[in-house]
């Protein structure tokens, strides 16, 4: 009994959590998601009719089907403001549906079981005013922002095709964001690994010093450092100074690759060197020195027992860097050129600029499916620890 | 020790001003093994970090065969390394690790596999070829990482403590198994331990490490019974010191004067001078409690304590010059808190030792 009792404590105290998580997270996750399924404003107004008007083959008199959704669509309508949208994009393809429509609304109200529509309006006997209604609620597929994502879109007959060359550029910006993230990661496990094992091999003051230099820009906002970069890369400024004072000279550096890639090594090192250092950390340090006695010369020792011994740590540090860069937006926009623009900007496109909620929604499905999965394997290793004890 | 195969040559280490080994000689004959003992943080594993070659010294030569090493990296030095901790390679099997050494020196796989599979049935683990090191008990570890250390037939072994982390039982089964490995192979091996029984019992010569500077070398029996320092006399074994001065010196024997004024009747091994302020060392083993003060040495004393130990009595008695420890023999009787005895020895039990 007191276990129950106690279950029930435990959840009550995760309970302002699960609330939190699900108002703020999960409902705006799944409602921003259903916005990738595309559905027209008649089939959302009239969900009944746009399912039976589905089979219907728009030239034969209305089904009894279709009659009776549409009576059952229209009561349950709880005003003429829900219907509006409704009424207004059926009007742009015929006209009349506004007195048709608040008609038979009026007429039906109040009452209950099947009612003749062609006795209400002598409209409602005629197909023409029923083609509309097929016509808007079954020419969107539901996958069709998820397609146009990835630049594909489905034929009269069913088949996936391209979209013709230049008519969209989601995937080359899709494979552009994959470049720029696999272009940071490697810069970070450049400088990342080597940083890591000096920091695992240091003591004392000089370690912590080391620590602090990684994590400080952890605790300093996205923007500022970004703003910082912005400063710092001008084509005047500090970095350029130092390249022409020691005779290199400028470089362009903003508003290119270069600057971006240059920007978010820098904000996302500390993902690269924290699993690294914390893998380095468990391994003893003895096991180098007994390499060294066993003949092995150190860099041969690195690649035999170091090496292997750390993946662990250089694969999980990888798969975070690349699966927050590919999320980034801030910093390509501040600081890439038109060409340095990644999925984040296009989803801030569709979203801000063009109110065209359901293909942000689908890039943004996208997105998150390759992070889902990047962090499934990240998962899978950082869990299975093969080899260690 | 005719052939000085490790040579240490006034070797100092010093570690950012303190100085951890000072001004240190010492000469190890081919086939020999040395411990070298003493508490931790008297030099002891820094001289084997230094023969190894992690770390090299401030000041001083190290020769190996005749030719100077101490600016040779570790990888070249040719000597295998047993660690406190193991140091196996966890991501290796078994096999893998005692190939380890064979691979870094290009031996042709077949070859490896032999020698691999000889040195594992040495140890005893031929079954545990294909385990990881984590699937193993400790000691059948510290058996891999030996059979590791010995396989690629070293110029010397270096033991850092390598029996440690094990339980007392353990530790007497690999001791033995180490001594017979040393034989048979004719090994020259270096043992770093603080456990004096573990030096007694299975080297040649020990050298007992005090303060970065080696007390004194020589073998077991030597170092136990004729220890040259206060030091060696306390650290091997359990002993009894009594402070005192010389007052007649003779021929192989002398008389001390305690400060109460007991007089103790000593054999000596080396000549001392009268007034000349020494210390009398008297293991417990030597010191019989008896009823009658019939014998050259007896100290009137009174039982303070008498602890069974299973195979030997420990006694405490207050005497005269202070309180001193003896181990009487299982059989003898129980001593009643009190009771009034004399501590007897005869004038070789003692060793005198300079203060």
């Amino acid at each position: 009994m007191s276990g129950l009792r106690q279950r029930l404590v435990a959840l009550a105290l995760v309970l302002p959590l699960l609330l939190f998580l699900g108002v703020f997270f999960a409902w705006p996750l799944v409602t921003m998601s259903a916005e990738a399924i595309p559905q027209s404003v008649v089939a959302r107004g009239l969900p009944r009719t746009a399912a039976a008007a589905a089979a219907w083959d728009r030239t034969t008199p209305p089904t009894e089907a279709m009659r009776e959704a549409l009576v059952a669509d229209l009561r349950a309508a709880p005003d003429d403001q829900a219907l509006a949208g409704v009424v207004q994009t059926l009007n742009s393809a015929k006209s009349g549906y506004r007195t048709l429509i608040a008609r038979t609304v009026a007429a039906l109200r109040g009452g209950e079981g099947p009612a003749d529509l062609a006795a209400i309006d002598r409209r409602w006997a005629d197909p023409a005013f029923w083609r509309p209604i097929a016509a808007e609620t079954a020419n969107t597929r539901p996958d069709a922002n998820l397609l146009a994502a990835l630049d594909l879109r489905r034929d009269e007959d069913g088949t996936i095709r391209s979209l013709p060359e230049g008519a969209s550029a989601n995937r080359r910006i899709l494979v552009r964001t994959f470049v720029i993230a696999g272009l940071v990661t490697l810069a970070c496990l450049l400088i990342g690994l080597p940083y890591a094992m000096l920091m695992a091999s240091l003591e004392g003051w000089r370690r912590q010093v080391l620590l602090a230099a990684v994590l400080l820009p952890l605790w300093t906002s996205l923007l500022v450092r970004t703003a910082a970069w912005f400063i710092l890369l001008q084509d005047n400024g500090p970095v350029n100074g130092l390249l022409r004072a020691v005779g290199i000279g400028a470089l362009p550096l903003i508003f290119n690759r270069t600057g971006v890639v240059v920007a978010m090594t820098h904000v996302l090192l500390p993902f690269m060197v924290l699993p690294i250092y914390s893998v380095l950390l468990g391994i003893p340090r003895n096991l180098m020195q007994a390499a060294g006695s066993m003949g092995a010369h150190p860099i041969r020792a690195f690649v035999e027992v170091l090496l292997p011994l750390s993946a662990r740590g250089i694969v999980a540090g990888a798969l975070l860097v690349f699966m927050a860069a590919i999320g980034y937006y801030i910093t390509p926009a501040l600081i890439g050129g038109p060409q340095d623009q990644m999925i984040s900007s296009i989803i801030a496109f569709y979203a801000l600029q063009t109110a065209n909620w359901g293909m942000a929604s689908a890039l943004g499905l996208v997105l998150l499916a390759i992070t889902i999965v990047l962090y499934a394997v990240y998962h899978r290793l950082s869990v299975d620890e093969p080899g260690r004890a | 020790m005719t052939d000085p195969f490790i040579r240490l040559d006034r070797v100092s280490k010093a570690f950012g001003g303190v100085t951890v080994v000072d001004d240190l000689d010492l000469t190890i004959g081919r086939g020999e093994f040395v411990s070298l003992l003493g508490p931790s943080g008297s030099g002891k594993t820094t001289i084997l970090m230094m023969l190894a070659g992690f770390e090299s010294p401030t000041a001083g030569t190290v020769s190996l065969d005749g030719a100077r090493i101490d600016r040779l990296p570790p990888h070249r030095r040719n000597m295998g390394v047993v660690f406190q901790s193991y140091a196996l390679f966890p991501h290796r099997t078994v096999a893998e690790n005692v190939a380890f050494p064979l691979r870094m020196r290009g031996m042709a796989r077949p070859e490896v596999a032999g020698r691999v599979a000889r040195a594992l049935d040495m140890v005893q683990l031929g079954a545990f070829a294909d385990r990881k090191p984590a699937q193993l008990s400790g000691g059948q570890q510290q058996r891999v990482a030996l059979a590791r250390a010995l396989v690629f037939e070293p110029a010397v072994v270096l033991m850092d403590e390598p029996l440690g982390a094990l339980d007392k039982q353990l530790r007497e089964q690999m001791q033995l198994d180490i001594r017979d490995i040393h034989r048979r192979l004719g090994l020259t091996i270096v043992f770093v331990t603080h456990d004096q029984g573990e030096a007694l019992t299975m080297s040649d010569r020990v050298a007992v490490f005090n303060k970065g500077r080696i007390e004194q070398i020589a073998t077991p029996r030597e170092i136990y019974d004729h220890p040259r320092t206060r030091f060696v006399a306390e650290f091997l074994g359990e002993t009894n010191l009594i402070d005192g001065v010389v007052d007649r010196a003779g021929a192989g024997t002398a008389t001390i004067r305690v400060a109460d004024g007991t007089a103790i009747e000593a054999a000596t091994h080396h000549a001392l001078a009268s007034g000349e302020a020494v210390t009398v060392s008297l293991r417990p083993e030597r010191l019989r409690l008896s009823p009658s003060a019939e014998a050259p040495n007896a100290l009137p004393a009174a039982v303070a304590d008498s602890v069974y130990h299973g195979d030997h009595i420990r006694v405490r008695i207050d005497a005269p010059t202070g309180s001193l420890i003896a181990r009487t023999p299982r059989g003898a009787p129980e001593w009643d808190r009190g009771a009034r005895t004399f501590a007897t020895f005869a004038p070789g039990d003692c060793w005198v030792l300079p203060r």
